[in-house]
């Protein structure tokens, strides 16, 4: 290509005949077609803001994501953060076995890309597996849904006058900021009664509040989203996988770009979860 | 081709290692941030903010320009991907503006809630009785 535009002056470049911006017409479109998605997915998350940001209390990441989705928040057995992490390792990972497919695409070793491949689609499946279970997690045991969202934060300091069986008993005192979970059984949701022990309302009676109910809407959405962008990314690397091995990309002789186009699509996931992380997990 | 070959291995291995210790990085700051690993020592809000913010964005550009190779290409498909979004900047200030709005809204709408007001007798309103019919007073 640099031999190319030395040659076609900057105006010529555009006539016809040569590829102008120096990539085909499918690597082109496959970073617009990002470029798009990167929009869907910013509109998505700037809406999360907002509606973080307008409430008065937001469910604390910490507590309803823990180290094993098997503990309900609260008891023993929960680390706030290490399960995603661990889920970001893997989609990292992944995105490293996907970096060194293309390098050894662009060498035409199709041993290399095969196994290479491989790692990636098992690093996807594995993601895919984590957040199944996170989900599972959430839906089957905690019971929030898209509409209902047990899992609060208090925004005042109170004590409790009942306990839940769990990490809640009658006396448990709270401060402004403290995360709880509404524990549903037989069917209902249990919301504990308390007493306000500070502020202009000292003395009054109340029962947990549900949290903010976009989160649930929020929260499968997004990660739905992004969990069914994996999901797909997978399938097309095993049609790619398969022509891979087939050896149609070897006949064209292009330095396997299918698997480089595959790739940036597969970055772009990797990429989108940076920022699912930073702003459901993190902040 | 083949020192070319190597020298880009090396670089996806120190790219990845590098987003590893950032990803490490950022969640030691969340945890020690809100008094997880040292008791009861916890950091200012926006400093968490502001240092997770700029450490994800590093990771951002980190994927951008190596693994996806944006580095590598021509300046015009450099500019026409990158540069559309930073529209995105004015996006996320308008919204969170809004957002709080939204927020200070809900505040107001409580507070009048709350207000106690005293019974009249009459309805002060310039409407045909037929509309009014329906209103106990």
């Amino acid at each position: 290509m640099a031999t190319e535009s030395t040659i076609i002056s900057e105006k010529e470049r555009w006539d016809g005949g040569t590829r102008p911006m120096g990539a085909s017409y499918g690597k082109l479109m496959m970073w617009y077609f990002l470029l798009s998605d990167a929009f869907t997915f910013s509109a998505f998350l700037i809406a999360y803001g907002a509606l973080r940001v307008s409430n008065p209390s937001w469910p604390v990441p910490d507590f309803v994501f823990q180290l094993l989705p098997e503990s309900l928040p609260g008891e023993a057995g929960g680390w706030p953060l290490i399960f995603v992490t661990f889920m970001t390792f893997v989609l990292l990972f992944s995105s490293y076995t996907m970096v060194r497919a293309v390098q050894e695409g662009a060498r035409e070793n199709k041993q290399g890309v095969t196994v290479w491949m491989v790692w990636t689609i098992i690093g996807g499946l594995g993601f895919l597996g984590c957040q199944a279970w996170e989900w599972n997690t959430l839906i089957a045991k905690e019971h929030m849904t898209v509409l209902t969202n047990p899992f609060g934060a208090h925004v005042e300091s109170g004590v409790y006058l009942e306990g839940d069986g769990h990490d809640i008993t009658e006396g448990t005192t709270f401060v402004p900021g403290d995360p709880y979970l509404i524990h549903k059984y037989e069917g209902e949701y249990h919301q504990l009664k308390y007493r306000v022990t500070e502020g202009e309302e000292t003395g009054i009676v109340k029962e947990q509040s549900f949290g903010p109910r976009a989160f649930g809407a929020l929260f499968f959405c997004i990660t739905g989203f992004h969990g069914f962008h994996v999901l797909s990314g997978v399938v097309f690397l095993l049609i790619i996988l398969i022509n891979v091995i087939s050896g149609n990309y070897a006949k064209r002789k292009n330095g396997y770009e299918m698997v480089e186009k595959i790739g940036l699509y597969w970055h772009f996931v990797d990429l989108v979860w940076v920022f699912v992380f930073l702003l459901f997990y993190l902040l | 081709m083949a020192h070319d070959y190597e020298k880009s291995k090396k670089i996806a291995l120190s790219t990845i290692l590098l987003l590893g210790v950032i990803t490490i990085v950022e969640v030691g700051v969340a945890l020690l941030g809100k008094g997880y690993i040292v008791e009861g020592w916890h950091w200012p809000i926006w400093l968490m903010g502001i240092l997770m913010i700029v450490l994800s964005l590093t990771k951002a550009v980190y994927i951008v320009f190596e693994f996806m190779h944006m580095k590598y290409e021509m300046n015009g498909l450099a500019k026409s991907v990158l540069l559309p979004t930073f529209l995105l900047v004015w996006g996320v200030i308008a919204f969170l503006y809004e957002g709080n709005d939204w927020g200070n809204r809900r505040d107001l709408i409580d507070n009048k809630n709350k207000e106690k007001i005293e019974e009249i007798g009459y309805l002060k309103y310039d409407a045909p009785d037929e509309l009014l019919k329906d209103y106990t007073i």
